[in-house]
C-alpha cells in the first residue's frame, strides 16, 4: 500500500524486537469473540488514478455546465489561484493546532492577521479565530450572551437564516433558554413595534442578521439601543461577509457572528466554511473558541501563542465556555490570504460590482409585468421578488434552459409562496443575468 | 545553535528562515494583489443604493499589498511551522497520519468544490452518490445501523450523539439527568455533556487503568442517561469488559457512547457495533486523514444502532425510486439540525478519498499504527516511567517520573525533542497519569523514523540525568524561545492596531 512505509521484512523486524510472534498477538487484549474475522466489505484499494476517475464521475452527475442565481448563506465569489496555493503547502496543511507555539508561529501569526481582519471588517475589537461556521456562530454568540446577561429569554428575527434558527432551537431545546421569533416588516426588515412589545428584562440576545436572509440591511444603531434599553445584548449575525466592504459594519453590536465563506472559500455543497465570533473587549472572558494573542519570548522578540485557554474545555471541562475544540484554522487561513489579495481597494470594487450587478438584475426583472420586489428596503446582493406564478414552476422551465433559479422562499416562509430569493455576484455575468431574465419572462408568459 | 547540539541530534538541520512582520505593516496606499473584470453593467451610485447612513467608503486599516508580498508573507510564514509532511507528529490521540495529496485534488475537482447546498437534488446526485457511498463504508468499519454526516467536528459529534439519546430517554417518558464520564477522558466529554443538559458524574479507572466494573454497578441507576467512554482509552488501552460495561448499562436503560477518536487502533480489527456500543462519533480528520490544517476542518459523522435512527440530524439521506437519492427534511422525531447545510462535504470527500485507496487493506493500517506504538514502547521502556502496563494499542503513555528527580518535566523533555527535530507528544494528558507523555505514531513511520525518535528521546533522557537545564530550558534552535504565556493571557493582545490606534489608546 502505497501510503504505508514499511516492507514486510521490516515488519517482521519490529515484531520480533517488540517480542511478539505475530500481529495478531498484538491485538490480544481485544476479546477474540469480538475481533473480525473476515475482512471489511469496502470498495478499492484504488489507485491514485482510479480515486480520481472515480470522483470525476460524480462530479459530472452534478450541476456543471448551469448558470445560478442562489445564494442563502452559500455565495460564489472570485477567488485567485495564489489563495489554494497557499494553503496547499505542507506546512500549512498538515500541522496540528498550534499549541507547540515555537514550532508553530507560522500558523499562529497567520491567526492573528485574521482576528485583525474580522475585527476591521465588523467594526468590533476583538474577534476569535474561528469556529465551525456561520450557523454554530450565531448560536455561540447566543450562549455567550446568556453568560453575559444571566438571562435566558432570546428574541431572533424571523428573517435571520432559516437553518441558522434551527440550529439555535436544536441548542437551545436542552440549556434552558427560550427562542421567540420577531416578524418582518413591509421593508423587509425587523419589525421594530413587535421587538418593543416583546423586549423585557428577562431578555438576553436580540438576535438579528445583516443583510438579512432576504438581503435587506438592518439598523444595528436603532436595534442596539432597543437591547441595551431593557439590559440585552445585540447579536449580529452576517452571512454575506463581502457586503462589509459596501455597508457600514454593525459596531453598535455587542457580539457579531459571521460567515467568512465568502473570502476565498468554495461553496462545496454546504462546507468547509468559518464561522467567526467578533465581541467587545470587555467580553472577551466569556467568548467561544480558540484566540491567538501577541507576547514575547525569553529574549524579548514578538511571537504568537494560543491565550485565555482557561475558557476552553481541555482545561475547564464541564466549566468551559463552548465545548468546541477546533476551529477552522486552513479556512480561517485562506480567508486572511483572500482578503490580503483582495486589499482594502479589492474588496471595495468587489463589493461595488455586487451592487451594481443586483441591482441591474432587479431593474430588468421588474421591466416583467407581475414581476415586483417585495421588500422596499436597501439590499446588497440578494432580494426576493415576486412572480405571477409559482417559483417552483418557473424554476422548472429555467432549468430546461440550464439556469438553476433562485431560492424558493416558500420552503422556509409559506407566506412568501410565490417569492424568491435572486442573488447576483462579481461572478455573473451580463450575459448570464439578461438570459436568467428573457428565461422568467418567457416562463411566465408560458405558465398560464 | 547557542552550542546546545549534540552529536545526538540526527534528525535535525540548521534550518534557515526569514524574518516577516505583519502583513499590515508591509502594506501601502495604491497597492494591490488582485485585479476583478472590468464591470460589465451600469455602476450604481452605493450612497444611492444602499442611503448614507448604511454606505461605507472602504475597511479601515486593511491590508494594501502586491501579489509578490503576499506569496513571500505566507511562504516565510509556513517556513516556521512545523508539520507532518517534515516528520513524525507523535500526538497522542490526535492521529497525525499522512494526509494524501490526492484527496486535496478530488476536492477541489469542478462538480464537487463548485457545488451549491440548495441546487435541485436531481442536480446534485454525484454529490448525494459520494455521501451514501461513504456512510455505506463508514458503517461497515464501525458495524453500526445508521449514520449521520453532518457534525462539523468531534466535539460536535458528541453534543449529537447525547442530543440522540436524550432524545431516545425522552421519548420513553425521562430524558434523564447523568452522564457518567471516565477520568481519563478528554475535556470536550463533560463540556459537551453540560451542553446537552446533563449533569457530569466521573468515574475512577482501576489501578489497570480501565473501567472498574464493580463501582460502575453501583453508579448505574435510573438516572443515568449514558456514559461517555473513549475505546481503546486516552492510555492507549482497550477496554476488555466493554461488552460487560455495555449490559451494566442496558440493564437499567442507559445507552453507552463511544468516543471514536481512537478508531485508528480499531479499524478493520473489530467493530464498535458488536462491542455493544449504541452510539460513536468519528474524528474523519484522525482516522480518515483529513488534514489538520493547523486546527481544522474537521468532520464528526456519528453512527448508531437502530433504536436511535429515528432521532437523526435533518436532512436525512434517503433512497427513491430508479436509485435516485434524495435528501429528506421533514422526519418527526428529529433532534434537529446541528448546523447548517449537509455538513463539511469537502471533508467527507476527502474521507472517502482516503477510504477507497485502503480498501479492506485498512486493515493494515491499523496494525502498522498498533505495531509502532510498541515498537516506541519497547524502545523506551526503562528509559521512561510507564505507569500502566496494560498491552498498547496504537498509542503508549509515559510518565515523567524518572526525570523529574532530576527536576525535569514532561512539557521540558517535549520542548527539548523539538531540537531533535520532531513535533512534541502531548504532554500532561490524560489527567490520571502525573507528567504524561503520551505517544501515537500512526501507521505513516517508517522503522527509519522511529529508530530516529526513540534515540532522540534516550538522548534527552541522559541529558536529563547529566545535563538537566539543557533540557529545561529547551528549545534553542527554534525561531523563538519559549513564549510568555502568562503575560499574553493577563494582558490580553489580539489584534493588530496602527502606531496612531495604540497612542490614542494609551492616551
Amino acid at each position: 500500500m502505497r501510503y504505508l512505509p514499511k516492507s514486510p521484512a521490516e515488519r517482521q523486524e519490529m515484531l520480533a524486537a517488540i517480542g511478539v510472534k505475530s500481529v495478531e498477538e498484538l491485538f490480544s487484549s481485544i476479546p477474540d469473540a469480538y475481533r473480525l474475522k473476515k475482512p471489511l466489505n469496502l470498495p478499492g484499494p484504488y489507485s491514485e488514478q482510479e480515486v480520481i476517475e472515480y470522483f470525476k464521475a460524480r462530479a459530472v452527475e452534478n450541476s456543471e455546465g448551469y448558470a445560478h442565481f442562489l445564494g442563502a448563506g452559500v455565495y460564489n465569489h472570485l477567488s485567485s489561484v495564489v489563495t489554494d496555493v497557499i494553503i496547499q503547502r505542507g506546512e500549512f496543511l498538515t500541522s496540528y493546532t498550534p499549541y507547540q507555539a515555537e514550532i508553530t508561529q507560522g500558523t499562529l501569526q497567520a491567526i492573528f492577521e485574521f482576528q485583525t481582519l474580522m475585527c476591521q471588517l465588523t467594526g468590533q475589537e476583538v474577534a476569535n479565530a474561528s469556529m465551525y461556521d456561520g450557523s454554530t456562530a450565531t448560536t455561540e454568540a447566543v450562549l455567550m450572551a446568556e453568560r453575559l446577561t444571566g438571562r435566558t429569554r432570546v428574541l431572533v428575527a424571523r428573517s435571520v437564516h432559516p437553518e441558522y434558527r434551527e440550529v439555535l432551537r436544536t441548542y437551545a431545546k436542552n440549556s434552558g433558554l427560550h427562542v421567540e421569533e420577531i416578524s418582518y416588516a413591509a421593508a423587509g426588515t425587523l419589525d421594530v413595534k413587535a421587538l418593543k412589545a416583546a423586549i423585557g428584562p428577562d431578555v438576553c440576545a436580540v438576535v438579528v442578521q445583516s443583510p438579512n436572509f432576504f438581503g435587506v440591511i438592518e439598523s444595528p444603531a436603532v436595534l442596539a439601543e432597543i437591547a441595551r434599553s431593557a439590559g440585552a445584548l445585540l447579536v449580529v449575525a452576517i452571512a454575506e461577509g463581502v457586503s462589509l466592504g459596501a455597508v457600514m459594519p454593525p459596531a453598535e453590536a455587542d457580539i457579531v457572528a459571521m460567515e467568512a465563506q465568502s473570502f476565498g472559500l468554495a461553496p462545496s455543497y454546504g462546507g468547509p466554511y468559518a464561522g467567526v465570533v467578533a465581541s467587545k473587549e470587555k467580553y472577551v472572558r466569556q467568548m467561544p473558541g480558540r484566540l491567538a494573542g501577541q507576547t514575547t519570548d525569553h529574549d524579548g522578540r514578538r511571537g504568537f501563542v494560543l491565550t485565555l485557554a482557561t475558557r476552553e474545555q481541555h482545561i475547564r471541562r464541564e466549566k468551559a465556555t463552548s465545548n468546541i475544540c477546533t476551529n477552522q484554522a486552513l479556512c480561517a487561513l485562506a480567508a486572511t490570504v483572500h482578503l490580503t489579495l483582495l486589499g482594502k481597494e479589492g474588496l471595495r470594487e468587489q463589493a461595488a460590482q455586487n451592487l451594481s450587478k443586483a441591482h441591474f438584475a432587479l431593474n430588468e426583472l421588474e421591466k416583467i409585468p407581475g414581476v415586483k420586489r417585495r421588500f422596499s428596503g436597501a439590499f446588497f446582493n440578494e432580494f426576493a421578488v415576486e412572480f405571477p406564478k409559482s417559483v417552483k414552476m418557473v424554476n422548472a422551465e429555467l432549468l430546461r434552459e440550464k439556469i438553476i433559479g433562485p431560492f424558493v422562499l416558500g420552503s422556509a416562509y409559506p407566506e412568501l409562496s410565490k417569492n424568491a430569493l435572486v442573488c447576483v455576484t462579481e461572478t455573473t455575468t451580463r450575459e448570464a443575468i439578461e438570459r436568467f431574465v428573457s428565461g422568467v419572462k418567457r416562463a411566465i408568459a408560458e405558465l398560464k | 545553535m547557542r552550542g546546545t547540539m549534540t552529536e545526538m541530534i540526527k534528525k535535525a538541520g540548521r534550518q534557515t528562515n526569514q524574518n516577516e512582520g505583519l502583513i499590515f505593516e508591509k502594506s501601502s496606499p495604491g497597492k494591490r494583489a488582485f485585479e476583478l473584470p472590468p464591470l460589465d453593467v451600469p455602476a450604481v451610485d452605493p450612497a444611492k443604493a444602499l442611503g448614507a447612513a448604511h454606505r461605507r467608503e472602504g475597511v479601515e486599516g486593511f491590508p494594501e499589498v502586491s501579489e509578490i508580498e503576499v506569496i513571500r508573507h505566507f511562504t516565510r510564514l509556513s517556513n516556521w511551522n512545523y508539520a507532518i509532511d517534515l516528520g513524525m507528529y507523535p500526538l497522542g490521540s490526535c492521529t497525525m497520519k499522512y494526509n494524501p495529496r490526492v484527496n486535496e485534488f478530488v476536492a477541489r475537482l469542478d462538480g464537487i468544490a463548485t457545488e451549491h447546498p440548495y441546487q435541485p437534488q436531481d442536480l446534485s446526485q454525484g454529490c448525494l452518490k459520494i455521501l451514501q457511498l461513504l456512510e455505506t463504508c463508514l458503517l461497515e468499519i464501525t458495524g453500526m445501523d445508521a449514520i449521520t454526516l453532518q457534525p462539523a467536528a468531534g466535539a460536535q459529534g458528541e453534543l449529537t450523539g447525547l442530543l440522540l439519546i436524550r432524545a431516545h430517554h425522552t421519548k420513553n417518558g425521562n430524558p434523564r439527568k447523568k452522564v457518567l464520564i471516565p477520568d481519563s477522558a478528554h475535556g470536550t466529554n463533560p463540556a459537551t455533556a453540560v451542553i446537552a443538559g446533563y449533569e457530569v458524574e466521573n468515574i475512577k479507572s482501576n489501578a489497570e487503568g480501565q473501567v472498574d466494573l464493580g463501582h460502575l454497578r453501583q453508579q448505574v441507576t435510573e438516572d443515568v442517561a449514558a456514559l461517555m467512554l473513549t475505546n481503546p482509552s486516552t492510555l492507549g488501552i482497550f477496554e476488555q469488559a466493554i461488552p460487560q460495561i455495555a449490559e451494566v448499562l442496558h440493564a437499567k436503560g442507559a445507552l453507552l457512547y463511544m468516543d471514536g477518536a481512537n478508531m485508528n487502533a480499531l479499524a478493520g480489527v473489530t467493530r464498535p457495533g458488536e462491542l455493544g456500543v449504541d452510539v460513536m462519533h468519528l474524528n474523519l480528520h484522525k482516522t480518515f486523514s483529513t488534514p489538520h490544517g493547523g486546527g481544522g476542518p474537521g468532520a464528526g459523522p456519528v453512527a448508531m444502532k437502530k433504536i436511535l435512527e429515528p432521532y437523526r440530524p435533518v436532512p436525512v439521506l434517503v433512497g427513491k425510486e430508479g436509485g435516485r437519492l434524495a435528501l429528506d427534511f421533514n422526519r418527526k422525531d428529529t433532534i434537529g439540525r446541528v448546523r447548517a447545510f449537509v455538513g463539511n462535504f469537502g471533508v467527507l470527500v476527502r474521507a472517502l478519498a482516503y477510504i477507497l485507496a485502503y480498501g479492506p487493506g485498512i486493515r493494515q493500517a491499523t496494525e502498522d499504527a498498533v505495531v509502532n506504538a510498541n515498537y516506541i514502547r519497547k524502545g523506551l521502556e526503562g528509559v521512561y516511567d510507564l505507569p500502566y502496563t496494560r498491552p498498547s494499542m496504537h498509542e503508549v503513555v509515559f510518565s515523567d517520573a524518572i526525570q523529574k528527580r532530576n527536576g525535569v518535566n514532561t512539557m521540558d523533555i517535549a520542548k527539548r525533542l523539538i531540537d531533535y527535530g520532531f513535533h512534541p507528544y502531548t504532554t500532561a494528558f490524560p489527567l490520571i497519569v502525573p507528567g504524561a507523555l503520551m505517544i501515537e505514531p500512526t501507521e505513516s513511520e517508517s522503522k527509519e523514523e522511529l529508530d530516529l525518535f526513540i534515540d532522540a528521546m534516550k538522548s534527552i533522557a541522559k541529558e536529563a540525568a547529566e545535563k538537566p537545564e539543557l533540557v529545561k530550558t529547551a528549545p534553542h534552535t527554534t525561531r523563538v524561545s519559549r513564549l510568555d504565556e502568562v503575560g499574553a493571557a493577563r494582558k490580553p493582545v489580539l489584534r493588530w492596531k496602527s502606531e496612531e490606534k495604540r497612542s490614542e489608546a494609551a492616551d
